[in-house]
Parts: structure tokens; sequence; C-alpha cells
């Protein structure tokens, strides 16, 4: 008995010494997440964010949304159980729950419209929990899903802090017509994880010409005749012009800008300006 | 050691009776489908002085790892830009924009043909839509 | 050894016959599921998580107990232990195998299985849990069958087996463990963020498993002409008495941060479950749990009633299917209610999700059957014989 004792405080040894490197080796990885490669190096130093100044929108208008919606085959599902949303409206204490009790701040936002969307994390959860690297963190800062990877374990569905996650439960045609409202992008087949792209599909860069807007921005701008009055802005958190004409917004129009759910350290880039 | 032979030999002669049912069956019932000829299709694109991204041979073997190359570095990388190795032109990595738009616009008769002999069943068009169809 | 498998009572046929029914049913059912998505469970864009994982979670508990009847005979020479260990590993392998299936079954795309091997991501737990539990149930089937081979022939066990239990050890709690931080490494749900998620995981684990070894126990003594022998179970059901009292504290601990610090995202899943706050659909599973908790704890404490089987058999019954319901019912799905906007939305679990669910239990009563068979026919083959370890 001593002996096949001691025996096994050695092994027993080698397996925790090996469980704490793995798991530390697992730590380390996940201290940053992991970027995915750009042909393009001068993608590499952008960092793409959106502002949200609810005050701007008009009331009654979902023009951004159903522009995305259409745009990107999103189905509409009857049951509300199994719903797909890329940007949708809530209320104030809905985005910000943290905020839920303070009267105060709640009266103030109460008949303001909330639009609600992947924030696009520097440090995001889903990327962190993927088994797969099904969802993953572009060079430009981007948090994108291959629909052709993902093998539907929706991990990444309970990582996410903001909800922005949707499950494809059934056939996604089911809640599109036939054929699909914009026929150049794909749909996408039931049993994977789908959620807003930040338009990865459109030359947001302007490699191949002048940069395009994210639809749901431009949608916004359209109806307001102006980019500068658009109460979505799409750009680089690393272009200083970006910085300071965010800046200017928040002085001239005497706002203060917050990110939902700060205290799950995801570093989200959906700024609101309220 | 050995008894019950005979059950064990009859034993083995079904299941390999059974397990080679691919190999004989259409030869049996005699509904072999006809081999597919891609050469007349791919005689007139070369006549309109069309060229595919890479060799007639290359793409027979490989279009599929091609192509599944081009989705990960669009998917992934954002990068769009495929330079041939046979011809050294330049070309935009996909499939429906590129393939199908510019030389193989019949998709029944340039794809699925093959694919329904061979009896794969790729899943692109599961998502990915055919403009105009 | 298989061949005695093949052969037993009227009794052992119609039971196969019954779990290989579930079985069938459950399968025609997940077919519809792979045909129509999984629409057909009760699961939601809210909760995404649902029945199947929750008794995963449940089940990698019950494989991991199975290092409750090995350890203590081959570290602390508890020779009483040495007639059913090979029953710990085997159920461990069975409970293994039903994770395994449990989470394939909860996949959207499970054609795409092998992306797990083709991708390996260091930075998932999920894929860690994979790999543990294959590695866990594999070194128990080698264990468990090698073991059991040189019992049959009169041999020494081979050289390798008796490294790999020790292995199997900490494997053991790894298992749990890596399961436990699945759901306590997301900063999302504030319900699961709590270090001691793996240590509660393995003191309910180490109540379940072995309250089942003992139910299973009983069942072969009443059935069959194998004794697990008296004090073997004696000395179980201590160690279920000390797990149940340490989990249900952990349940307390859980309790007093919450409403204590009285932190409002801590709190709202727990008002939800205890008030029914925001839905009653769960509440009245929640105060059951607690009850027969504490009844089967007062029915194990008492020697009187822990040393008599009718009050035992009440008292591990009580507590399997509580600790099954607080898995399956309560800290799975509530982990998702209130959802991240703080809207509440229920879960329950449908027929068909249920049916499939039982479906991999009767799999899972199949294998285990077959095994015990092969194991208590060679035990009663060889006798009483001193057990080599």
């Amino acid at each position: 008995m001593e002996v096949s004792r001691r025996e096994f405080l050695k092994l027993a040894g080698l397996a925790s010494a090996g469980a704490v490197v793995t798991a530390s080796s697992g730590a380390l990885l996940t201290g940053c997440s992991p970027l995915i490669g750009m042909e393009d190096e001068s993608l590499n130093a952008k960092n793409m964010g959106m502002l949200f100044i609810p005050s701007r929108c008009e009331e009654g208008c979902h023009d951004c949304i159903d522009a995305c919606n259409k745009m990107h085959n999103v189905p509409k599902h009857d049951n509300k159980d199994h719903e797909i949303k890329w940007i949708w409206e809530t209320e104030f204490q809905h985005a910000f729950t943290e905020y839920m009790e303070n009267e105060l701040l709640k009266e103030r936002m109460e008949h303001m419209p909330f639009l609600v969307m992947c924030n696009h994390c520097a440090n995001p959860a889903c990327v962190r929990v993927c088994p797969t690297q099904a969802t993953f963190r572009r060079k430009d800062g981007l948090v994108l899903m291959d629909y052709h990877r993902c093998i539907g374990c929706r991990f990444c569905v309970a990582a996410c802090p903001y909800g922005a996650r949707s499950f494809n439960f059934k056939d996604p045609q089911k809640g599109l017509q036939n054929p699909v409202p914009n026929p150049n992008f794909p749909k996408r087949t039931k049993g994977v994880v789908e959620k807003c792209n930040f338009c990865s599909e459109r030359d947001i860069h302007g490699q191949f010409g002048s940069p395009e807007l994210p639809y749901c921005v431009e949608a916004c701008a359209n109806k307001k005749g102006s980019l500068g009055e658009s109460a979505l802005i799409f750009g680089d958190l690393k272009d200083p012009e970006f910085i300071e004409q965010f800046e200017k917004i928040q002085k001239d129009e005497k706002l203060i800008p917050l990110r939902r759910k700060e205290i799950a350290g995801t570093q989200p880039k959906v700024y609101y300006l309220v | 050691m050995m008894y019950d032979t005979g059950k064990i030999v009859a034993g083995i002669i079904i299941f390999l009776a059974i397990f080679s049912v691919p190999f004989w069956y259409s030869q049996v019932t005699g509904d072999a489908e006809e081999v597919p000829n891609l050469d007349p299709a791919l005689e007139s694109l070369k006549a309109e002085g069309k060229q595919c991204v890479e060799s007639v041979d290359y793409m027979r073997a490989k279009h599929m790892d091609l192509l599944n190359t081009w989705r990960d570095d669009v998917v992934r990388g954002a990068d769009r830009e495929y330079v041939s190795e046979e011809y050294g032109v330049t070309y935009d990595k996909s499939l429906t924009d590129t393939c199908l738009e510019q030389c193989h616009t019949n998709k029944s008769d340039f794809c699925d043909q093959c694919h329904t002999y061979v009896n794969v069943e790729p899943g692109c068009w599961e998502c990915h839509n055919i403009v105009g169809e | 050894m298989i061949e005695k498998a093949l052969t037993g009572s009227k009794k052992y046929w119609l039971w196969l016959g019954f779990c290989a029914t579930l079985f069938g049913v459950g399968a025609a059912f997940y077919i519809d599921q792979l045909f129509n998505g999984l629409q057909i469970t009760g699961m939601s864009r809210d909760v995404s998580w649902g029945f199947y994982l929750a008794n995963f979670t449940f089940f990698v508990g019950v494989a991991a107990s199975g290092v409750m009847l090995v350890l203590p005979f081959y570290l602390h020479d508890q020779k009483e232990f040495g007639k059913i260990t090979i029953l710990g590993e085997f159920l461990a392998v069975v409970a293994c195998a039903m994770c395994i299936t449990f989470v394939t079954i909860d996949l959207g795309r499970p054609d795409r299985l092998v992306n797990l091997f083709l991708h390996p991501t260091l930075n998932s737990i999920l894929f860690f849990d994979i790999v543990v539990l294959s590695g866990y149930m594999l070194i128990n089937i080698i264990v468990g069958w090698s073991i059991l081979d040189a019992e049959h022939k009169g041999e020494k066990p081979r050289r390798f087996v008796k490294p790999l239990i020790y292995i199997s050890i900490p494997w053991a709690a790894s298992i749990h463990t890596v399961t436990a931080f699945i759901y306590a490494g997301l900063a999302s749900k504030p319900f699961w963020l709590t270090a001691i998620m793996a240590p509660r995981f393995l003191a309910t684990a180490f109540a379940a498993g072995p309250a089942l070894l003992i139910i299973i126990c009983l069942i072969l003594r009443k059935y069959t002409d194998f004794d697990p022998g008296k004090v073997a179970i004696k000395k179980l059901s201590t160690i279920v008495t000390y797990a149940a009292i340490a989990g249900f504290f952990f349940l307390l601990c859980e309790f007093f941060t919450a409403f204590y610090s009285g932190a409002p995202e801590h709190t709202a899943t727990l008002k939800y479950l205890m008030f029914g706050e925001g839905g009653t659909g769960l509440q009245p599973y929640m105060w059951g749990v607690m009850i027969a908790t504490v009844i089967a704890i007062v029915l194990l404490v008492n020697p009187k009633t822990r040393y008599r089987d009718d009050t035992l058999v009440i008292a591990c019954v009580l507590l399997f299917v509580s600790i099954w319901i607080d898995k399956g019912l309560l800290l799975v799905i509530p982990g998702f209610i209130p959802n991240p906007l703080h809207e509440f939305n229920q879960y329950f679990p449908t027929l068909k999700e249920a049916i499939i669910t039982f479906g991999v239990w009767g799999l899972g009563c199949m294998v285990l059957t077959v095994l015990y068979k092969i194991a208590i026919s060679v035990k009663l083959e060889v006798g009483d014989q001193e057990i080599e370890h």
C-alpha cells in the first residue's frame, strides 16, 4: 500500500501540474482575443465602432432596422421564441439594465428609442467561448460569424452579455419570401447562430472605391438628408478625425457617451450619446 | 475449436454480398446513369476566348479545395483578390460573381450534372442564392 | 466475457427490451429534430440551453462519482469496496457516453461535430470538456474491463492498469470542474458567475452518484445472487450523507451572498426561483427540491434511518431526483432568466424534448445493464476470493 500511495502522489502531482499548465495557457490565450489575419495590412490598425444618438431618432421610424433586415435576409418568424434579430429597438431600462432603478435617469430617457445590436466588442466573450472559432474578431475590429463552421452549440449565445445573438431554431426560409429580399446576400441554414456583422460584406474601408456605410447608417442618413444629422454614425475609433467628430457632437449637443454592460468587461464598441 | 463452420462461411458470404451492393447494383438493375460529359461546354467557352482561373485539369481535381480556400479567405480575412498561379491574372474570389456569373451560367449543366452523378451534395446553395434563378 | 451478456433470465430480456424501446422512440423523435431543427424543443432565443444540456451537466456528475468507490478502495485499502468498484467504473463509462450524446443532440449542426477537432480551440471550455470526458470514458472502460478480465482468468491485472487508476482519480474531479467552468466563466450570467460552482457541482455529484449506486446495489441484491456487502453500502451511505450536507451548505452560501449583498443582478434569478418574481414556472420545483433535500439529509444523518434499507432507499431516491431537478431545471435554465435585457421568458421542456432525453436514458440503461450483467456473472463465477489490487 505504501508504495502505491507514493506512486499515486507522483502521478497526481504530474496530472495536476498538467492541468494547471493547460488551464493557465488557456487563460493566457483568453487575455487577448485572437485576431484573424487580413491580407491588407492597412486594415489591421483599424477598430470600427458605432455611435448612436437616440435624441436624433424620429418617432416611429424604423428605416435602419428595415434596411438591415432586408439586405441581410433576416427572417421574420411568428413565434417570438425563434426570433432572429440583428438590430432592434428597445427601451432605456432594457438596454441599460444597470440604470433600471435610477428613476431620475429613467424618466428622462423613457420616451426615447434605444437601438441595440452586436457591440463588436474589443474583448468579446463570444469569441472566447466558441469551440471552433466560427465566431472570430477580424483585424479591423469586427466580430464576425463564419456560418460555414458554426456547429450550433449556442455557447456564444449564453456568453454574450447583450443578447445580441440569435439561433436558427428553424429553417430561415420559413420566415422569408421566395426569392429572398436580397439575392446577393446569402441566407443561413437552420442550426447556426447569427448576428449583426457591421455590414462586413460592404466595402466599409473603401478598398474598391469610396467607402460604403453599413445599411442601417445609410438608411438613417438618407432619411435625415445628410450624414451629419444621422442618429447612427459609423467609423474607426482609432481615427483621430472620427474621434474629433465624436467629441464635437458630445460638446455641441451636451451628451455623454455610455456603453452597455461595462461591468462585463467586454469593451463594447457601440457608444450611446445621451 | 472450430465449430459451426458452415454457418460462419454463409454469414461471411451474406455480409460480403450486402457490403458490395454499390459495386454491382447498377450492373444488375441496368439503371446506370450516363457518365457526364463537360467537354462540349468547355470547348464552346474556349471558343469564346475564355479561360478558367487555373488549368482545366487542376480545376477538375481541385475545384472544391480552391473554393474552400476562397471561402475562408473572404469570410475570415476579407481577402478578395485571387492571382491565378497558371496565368497570373487577378480574379475576385467569388463563386457566384466570378465562376457562375461570367462563364458557367448554367449551374444545372455545369455543377449539378457531375455532383448528381457522383452523389455529392455541396451545401453552398442552402444559403447562397443564384441571382436570376 | 462478452458472451455472458447474451444469456439471461426473462426479466433481464424484458428490461433490456424496455430500455431499447425507450431508446428507439427517442431516436425516432430525434430524427424529427434533425429535419425540423431545435424548434421542436422548448428552447428559445432567450433560454438557449435547456433540458439536454441540463441532463448533460447532471450526468457528468454521475460519471465523476465513480471515483467515490475507486478512491477508498485503491488509496485507503477499504477492501469492502473491492466487489463494487467495477460498478462505479462501468457507471462512469455509461454516464460519459450519455454526456457526449446529450451534447451532440443539443447541437444545431451535428453534422459538423467534427469541427471541434478540425479547429481545436484551447480557450473554449466546451472543447476542453469534450476532451476530458472522452478521456475519462476511455480510462474507465480500459481499467474496468482489464481488471474484470484478469479476475475472470484468475490472473493479476496487467501492469498498465494501476497507473491508469491513479490518473482516473484526479481526472474524475477534473471532468466536473471543467463542466462547472462552462457556466462559471461567463460574465453575462450573474447567476452562474460564482467561484463555488465547481465545488458545489462536485458535492452534489458525490451525493447523487453514490445514492444511485446504493439504489443499484440494493436492486442487484434483491434480483440477482450478487451481494455487494452490507459494509460497502454502509460506507457509501456515509459518503452520500457528507456530500449531501456539503452540497446543501454551498446552496445556502449562494443565498447568503446574493441576498445579503442585495446586488440586483445576483438576486434577480434567485427571486424568480424562490418568490416567483417574473414568473412562477420553476418556483414549485425550487421549493420541492429544498424540502426533499432537507428530508433526505435528516434521514441520512440519523443512524437509525440510515442503516435501515427502506428509509435509506427513500433518502437516496429523494436525493437523486432532487439533485437531478436541481441541475436540470434550477441551475442551467434560470441562468437565462431574466435575459440580458432583463426580460422574463419562461422555459419548460416540450414533450418531444423529454422523449428524446429519456431515449438517451434508455440507451444508457441498456448499455449499463449489459456491462453489469457481464461484471456480475464474472463475480459470481470466481466467487468470494480476495481481489488483487
